[in-house]
């Protein structure tokens, strides 16, 4: 049964539907993987019962010939999704028992379209962090390993070893995937949180373009540059996943009315006579040189293809990450003002309201997210809001107006380094300095100040075995160039050796 | 602002005069069926907390979508007001806590309103008329209820109101009286309920100012203002204007200085108290929603709606004063509500309208003002009026008996007409029966004839015993004219 795990999600929608096997055998083999692979902490609620009963009911489907497009096919879904009955937490002790009566939007399409929950995936509380350790319900666990390091399976159920972090902020999304945990994940990114994360387990996973998948009953971090999209083991399946998530949703009146593109249908396209800019601004001081070399490989790889390289410049790009943390924390500072306690979710009492709100969000919150709020009060407040919170969306306008220039000169797609550096250590980053673990977003967030679709593909490994991904940043709206692109770098590099289950427990 | 200075307005000090400006801003509940923001119902008086919707709640993930019902009504109010409409508008959100406000933010307009700079038409009295200036327009989010008198240790939410439409509508400070702030609420809840944009029910809380007052020297700068909140009744704006005017003079006059603050007003005592000063005031942290795009429309969706606006009460007072021969003060009360000017028309269309007017103000509105009802509450129709008119008119009944008819008919309803056939109340015309009643009363009366000839006022005690004698029906012109002859009076 295993083996079934070790499918990608277009092999098992067409074994399901050549009915080579069952749906349900296909969700029992990953219900059992998962049971083995507590120990990283990958998903925060199992549900095993809701997975064999949708895979049931899949089957009949399948049977009676009115399969959806993602019948049968197993995933795990980031705990920002709100899920009808299914407790959602949004990784943050002031949701962890909240149990939402309404699905997501993004969750119902899938649904609708015949996907299987497994269950709900781990991440950065409220999707602020880069490395899955400020959750709530501890850090996620990376299914990577240091060639040579001390990392490994512990009794019960446990790892010994400094172990890696999978990225964040969908790390749990990321490491259920790379780790055959599910054959695709729901992921969120609002300044790099599919990207980064994908990048770090070798992974693909995909930002649309901002309005391509409805927000609505996803929680909000930072609405103006949060965006749903899938993470997966291969460009195909990110297509495949992304047309169903997609669409306009009349509930979310930032969400886009366009048709959905046949996104699989682009992905043997090719890139032959396409623009691919290289900006010169994102080689940055402090890139390691492996990333500096994949990135060469991968312009090579585009065009050997039939791509012409040319050399662009997006001269706003060092302004992206400060504007970027003013914008974020003030909307995440208002939009994380309702777990207050009064309707839902963690109540500690206090003598009156001001002490039961004060009780309520210093137990519940944890500290990346007071500190985030903090920074969001601050940049918004009187005397300080013209200084902060409006030249930082000027900023943005300016790297918005960067990316029009270069699309206008004919370029079709940017090539970048997904991340700065491999994966890091649990605890090796940021501990002292916060700005030290902002500095992973480095090259993903001006694609959400900008609003754009971008796509992490793994391209090779470091000296350390690790997994590194170069990202690709489209056009608003054209997908399509980055699943053509991410697919002629996933040919050229080969699909990256993925780790054996050290962590499952015998 | 810098209006010459009307003396008549000023309020005496002890150190000499002193002059109101008042500016008001008052939140007006959007009719709409649904909530700005969400499908949740707006009805009033439901059990608490059956009307939120998940969005009302604020729940994890939830998004505001607008109510295109609310724009429409809040273009057609800033039409009324003669105001730019801004095709263009955006929302932010105001940040703070309360635990009636589920968001911890107010979805509200601050930078860019829908409704620009306007004005309104307002009389003060019979003979005054002042212009106040509108500032602005905007769309924003009511907040909902705490309750706190139901435990004995905790507060209660009912959220049926979190969410509703208001307009916030503020004026320049262009008052300068409490009865002018009166005159311009009335007229401006007048303007609100001709365009049905809101009903203006006061009592329900769907209309309510917030009131800033300061005093000055008369031709001096603008003194510091307190804001008074959330005064419900036109009555008590007045009672907090006068109260807070004369407090402030108060510490002027003995040397302090104002505060700026917002005050609440308590009707029970008929004073106003701090609720916080300007140091405890919020920092809102004013940003745009991002979750709502800027809100669009075009010209043409204006020009539409401007088109199949109603007349509102100063067209309709013009037309009234032209067409009926109104003056205008019996025109200002017609207008004041649309149906009470409404059924005024249906009684005056083609009759006499200054006729139907008097009837109309002085007997039909005097009636129902006595018991405080209005004209929604008429027993009698616009019809049965106009056919006591009519019965006037044609010299069927005398003014007297068209009294006696009309309680008739409004206690006891039915056709006036027929009334009058069946009860015997057609005025006498016969010359000749009016004459023997005459006769009879000079043959019994010699004293009274002497005198009568002698000095000829004494004419109306003879008409009175006409009249007596012939139970209110003789026609009292025939009366009139048969009496002057055989009394030899000119």
């Amino acid at each position: 049964m295993t083996e079934l795990t070790h499918l990608t999600l277009a092999e098992a929608r067409d074994g399901l539907k050549a009915k080579s096997f069952s749906a349900v055998e296909l969700a029992t083999a990953h219900v059992a993987a998962i049971a083995q692979a507590r120990a990283l902490n990958a998903y925060v609620l199992e549900t095993p019962e809701k997975a064999l009963a949708m895979a049931k009911a899949s089957d009949a489907k399948i049977a009676a010939g009115t399969a959806g497009p993602l019948e049968g096919i197993p995933l795990g879904i980031k705990d920002l999704f709100c899920t009808e009955g299914v407790v959602s937490t949004a990784g943050s002790n002031i949701l962890k028992t909240f149990n939402p009566p309404y699905e997501s939007t993004v969750t119902k399409n899938l649904w609708n379209d015949g996907a299987v929950m497994l269950g709900k995936l781990n991440m950065d509380e409220f999707a602020m962090g880069s490395s899955n350790e400020t959750s709530a319900f501890g850090p996620v666990v990376s299914p990577w390993r240091r060639t040579g390091s001390n990392v490994g399976a512990a009794g019960a159920g446990g790892i010994e070893g400094t172990h890696l972090v999978p990225g964040g902020s969908s790390g749990g999304s990321a490491s259920a995937v790379a780790a055959h945990l599910c054959l695709g994940a729901t992921a969120t990114d609002t300044g790099g949180s599919i990207r980064q994360p994908a990048a770090f387990t070798g992974t693909v996973g995909i930002k649309p373009t901002y309005g391509r998948c409805s927000r609505w009953g996803t929680v909000a971090f930072a609405s103006s540059l949060d965006q749903a999209g899938p993470i997966t083991r291969t460009v195909r399946d990110s297509a495949i996943m992304l047309r169903s998530m997609a669409g306009l949703d009349l509930k979310d009146t930032t969400s886009a009315d366009l048709a959905v593109p046949d996104f699989e249908a682009a992905v043997s396209r090719g890139v032959k006579g396409l623009k691919i800019g290289i900006p010169k601004e994102y080689r940055v001081e402090g890139m390691s040189p492996e990333i500096e070399a994949l990135w060469s490989k991968g312009a090579e790889w585009l065009r050997d293809a039939g791509a012409e390289i040319v050399e662009v410049s997006l001269p706003h790009t060092k302004y992206a990450l400060p504007a970027y943390y003013i914008v974020a924390p003030a909307e995440a500072s208002s939009n994380l003002a309702r777990y207050d306690g009064v309707r839902y979710g963690l109540r500690v009492p206090g003598r009156d309201i001001a002490e039961m709100y004060e009780n309520t969000r210093a137990e519940g919150f944890g500290r990346e997210v007071k500190r985030r709020i903090m920074i969001g009060t601050y940049v918004l407040s009187a005397g300080y809001y013209d200084a902060y919170y409006v030249r930082a969306q000027k900023i943005r306008t300016l790297i918005k107006r960067d990316f029009e220039d270069v699309y206008a000169k004919g370029v079709h797609a940017i090539l970048t380094p997904a991340t700065p550096t491999a994966a890091f250590g649990i605890g090796e980053k940021g501990a002292a300095d916060p700005v030290e673990m902002y500095l992973n977003d480095i090259f993903t967030v001006t694609v959400n100040m900008a609003g754009l679709p971008g796509i992490a593909v793994p391209a090779g490994l470091d000296p350390q075995g690790l997994p590194l991904g170069l990202q690709l940043i489209g056009r608003a709206f054209d997908e399509e160039t980055l699943f053509a692109a991410g697919q002629v770098i996933e040919n050229a590099a080969g699909r990256i050796a993925l780790p054996s289950a050290w962590w499952a427990k015998a | 602002m810098n209006a010459p200075v009307n003396s008549k307005k000023l309020i005496k000090g002890a150190t000499g005069d002193w002059e109101i400006v008042l500016g008001l801003e008052i939140h007006a509940q959007v009719n709409s069926q649904a909530k700005l923001f969400s499908g949740a119902s707006t009805e009033f008086g439901g059990d608490p907390n059956s009307h939120v919707s998940l969005v009302d709640a604020a729940m994890p993930g939830m998004l505001p979508v607008i109510n295109e019902e609310c724009v429409r009504q809040a273009i057609r109010t800033g039409l009324g007001l003669n105001a730019q409409v801004n095709l263009r508008s955006t929302f932010d959100r105001k940040n703070y806590f309360y635990p009636d406000l589920p968001q911890g933010y107010q979805i509200s307009q601050f930078k860019s309103p829908i409704v620009g700079e306007g004005e309104v038409i307002v009389d003060v009295s019979d003979n005054e008329t002042i212009t106040v200036r509108i500032e602005r327009l905007h769309l924003e989010q009511d907040a909902g209820k705490s309750i706190h008198d139901l435990h004995p240790t905790l507060s209660f939410v009912d959220l049926n109101r979190s969410g509703v439409a208001l307009m916030e509508i503020v004026s320049k400070p262009d008052m300068r009286s409490s009865e002018e702030a009166k005159a311009f609420v009335t007229k401006l809840r007048t303007i609100l309920r001709y365009l049905g944009t809101c009903d203006g029910d006061m009592e329900k809380g769907n209309l309510r100012a917030d009131v800033n007052v300061s005093v000055r020297r008369p031709g001096e700068e603008l003194g510091t203002r307190c804001e008074i909140k959330n005064v419900n009744s036109i009555r008590f704006i007045g009672q907090a204007i006068e109260y807070e005017a004369r407090r402030q003079i108060g510490i002027l006059e003995d040397g302090g200085s104002i505060d700026q603050e917002t005050r609440l007003f308590d009707p029970g005592k008929g004073e106003t108290r701090s609720m916080r000063s300007k140091e405890e005031a919020h920092d809102y942290r004013y940003f745009p929603d991002p979750d709502l795009l800027p809100l669009e429309f075009d010209q043409a969706y204006v020009d539409d709606l401007a088109q199949h606006l109603p007349e509102l009460p100063d067209a309709k007072k013009t037309r009234f004063i032209a067409d009926y021969a109104l003056t205008a003060y019996d025109a200002g009360v017609l207008v004041a509500e649309r149906s009470s000017a409404d059924f005024f028309e249906d009684v005056a269309k083609g009759r006499d309208g200054k006729t139907a007017a008097n009837w109309v103000i002085n007997e039909l509105f005097g009636r129902l003002n006595k018991k405080g009802e209005d004209i929604a509450a008429s027993p009698m129709s616009a019809a049965q009026l106009g056919e006591i008119v009519d019965l006037i008119g044609e010299g069927v009944i005398s003014g007297k008996i068209a009294k006696d008819l009309f309680e008739i008919v409004y206690n006891e309803g039915g056709d006036p007409r027929q009334i009058v056939e069946t009860r015997g109340m057609k005025q006498v015309t016969d010359t000749g029966a009016i004459e023997a009643a005459i006769d009879a009363i000079i043959a019994s009366n010699p004293e009274k004839v002497e005198q009568a000839k002698a000095k000829p006022t004494l004419l109306g005690w003879f008409v009175g015993q006409v009249m007596k004698s012939t139970g209110g029906k003789a026609n009292p012109q025939a009366v009139n004219e048969l009496l002057k002859a055989k009394l030899g009076i000119e």
